[in-house]
């Protein structure tokens, strides 16, 4: 069964945080994953990897550029569930 | 122009820290104990003992800290960290201060866990945090980084040899006037099955499994090989203009540094000892000392058959007479042998000797081998008062030899 949006964005925030020790509650749909978390490339990677165990999506890695902000994130798994 | 250490810190088989480190080898305390993980008895290893370090980094360092290092710049940043608030945090410019910090093997948990996600999950699942987290520098960078050292971040790998190397290296750098502070030492983080498998491979560790505490017994007829170890050494260096300027709490004087090599076998010493004891000349005469000023030996002393015998023939070779009159202290009894942080741990129980006129014991020494008559140390004894002179000496696979001397500070 899909997960609903909050969900999505729920079990994202978790993951960000566990990797990068970001609290939970700043992860939300417009933040900019470099611009406003400070979160650098190989730690996105780590991040993208563990939320497609996480979800049971696949995340291309050409599709990762594209994932600006966490709500472009959370539309693609979203999406792809 | 005199180098002076200001600051010390360490996490070892004894303690989470150098005093606790300190306290526990002045003691007697033996930090070897069986190892209680699963892989012992699945990979069947003939070595089930080791030196881990006593304070899991776990329960120091940040969750995220934990997930980006290898286990062996975990220990590196808490020894560092420690030996920085040791002397006071010192407000010194980024370009000025450098750090010189080694390890022997590296990130070898990281490599092996890695190739095991490799072939488990395939490339995907290996982290991307993979080859910064298992290059050797990766333990001097995370340093640097901590303390913003910009003055250049340099890792010395000589096997055991590696983290006397480090200090040594950082006299240069100190007498060049370029830098005014250097943060050296060594970490070592191989107690995986790996590396107990490939010294056990090559009979290079003991196999008392049924007494690990007795396990490391340096210098006594029955010593059967060295026990592995884990953690880190750190010395905060620094100019003793720079750290008088800023009221600095001063150790001991660092006097001597140097590093020879033997070309003769990649894994055993040189049994006349000749590459060895030019080092400890070397390290003298940079020191502008005699050999009959030395009063105290941090000896290499590993619990090797072979290694403890050679050592010995080196010292004699150059102190002569005077060898039956310096207390000799062999510590890798107490904390094992922690490989490229073993050399950083004993320059700061060097260290902490002179500043304290304290030899720490030898433990283990039931009947010492008639061929090594060295005036050991087995119970803590005061050193003399007035300027005094110790050495450290490391060895390492390779024919590495690195010796370095410090002076009781005198003001």
């Amino acid at each position: 069964m899909a997960l609903s949006q909050s969900e999505v964005l729920a079990g994202l925030a978790e993951i960000v945080n566990d990797e990068t020790g970001i609290a939970a509650e700043a992860v939300q749909l417009d933040k900019s994953f470099t611009d406003d978390l400070d979160i650098d490339s190989i730690s996105m990677m780590t991040i993208v990897v563990n939320a497609e165990d996480k979800f049971g999506v696949k995340i291309p890695d050409e599709e990762v550029k594209n994932l600006v902000t966490v709500g472009d994130a959370v539309n693609f798994i979203s999406n792809a569930q | 122009m005199k180098i002076v250490v200001t600051g010390v810190g360490a996490t070892t088989p004894l303690g989470g820290d150098a005093r606790s480190t300190w306290k526990a080898l002045l003691a007697g305390e033996s930090g070897i104990s069986t190892i209680d993980k699963e892989w012992v008895a699945q990979y069947e290893l003939p070595v089930t003992f080791a030196g881990q370090a006593k304070v899991n980094a776990a329960e120091v360092l940040s969750p995220q800290e934990i997930k980006r290092l290898d286990p062996s710049s975990q220990f590196a940043l808490i020894a560092a960290r420690e030996a920085w608030a040791d002397a006071g945090t010192p407000d010194v410019a980024p370009e000025r201060l450098a750090v010189e910090y080694a390890t022997g093997i590296g990130g070898v948990w990281t490599l092996l866990d890695a190739y095991d996600a490799l072939k488990e999950k395939g490339p995907r699942r290996v982290l991307p945090m993979t080859i910064p987290m298992l290059m050797p520098n990766g333990p001097a960078a995370a340093i640097g980084m901590a303390i913003a050292a910009r003055g250049g971040v340099r890792t010395a790998v000589s096997a055991c040899a590696s983290s006397t190397e480090a200090v040594a290296n950082a006299i240069a750098r100190l007498q060049s006037g370029e830098i005014d502070v250097v943060v050296a030492g060594g970490c070592e983080a191989g107690i995986h099955p790996l590396p107990l498998a490939a010294f056990a491979a090559m009979h290079a560790l003991s196999k008392r499994n049924d007494n690990p505490a007795g396990a490391s017994r340096p210098y006594d007829v029955n010593r059967d090989g060295f026990v592995m170890g884990e953690g880190a050494g750190a010395l905060v260096l620094e100019t003793e203009a720079h750290a008088k300027a800023r009221g600095a709490r001063i150790y001991a004087e660092l006097v001597g540094g140097s590093v020879t090599s033997d070309a003769h076998h990649i894994t055993a010493p040189d049994p006349e000892g000749t590459g060895a004891a030019r080092a400890v000349v070397a390290a003298l005469k940079q020191a502008n000392a005699k050999p009959e000023d030395v009063v105290h030996i941090n000896a290499h002393a590993t619990s090797t058959p072979v290694g403890d015998i050679a050592e010995y023939t080196a010292l004699l070779r150059v102190f002569g007479d005077h060898l039956g009159k310096i207390a000799v202290s062999a510590t890798k009894s107490s904390t094992g042998h922690l490989l490229g942080g073993a050399g950083a741990i004993e320059a700061i129980f060097t260290v902490l000797a002179l500043a304290e006129r304290t030899a720490p014991p030898t433990i283990n020494l039931e009947n010492q081998d008639p061929a090594i008559p060295l005036d050991v140390v087995t119970s803590p004894r005061a050193l003399p008062e007035g300027p005094i002179l110790a050495i450290s000496t490391s060895f390492g696979f390779g024919g590495h030899n690195a010796v370095i001397a410090f002076r009781s500070y005198e003001g």
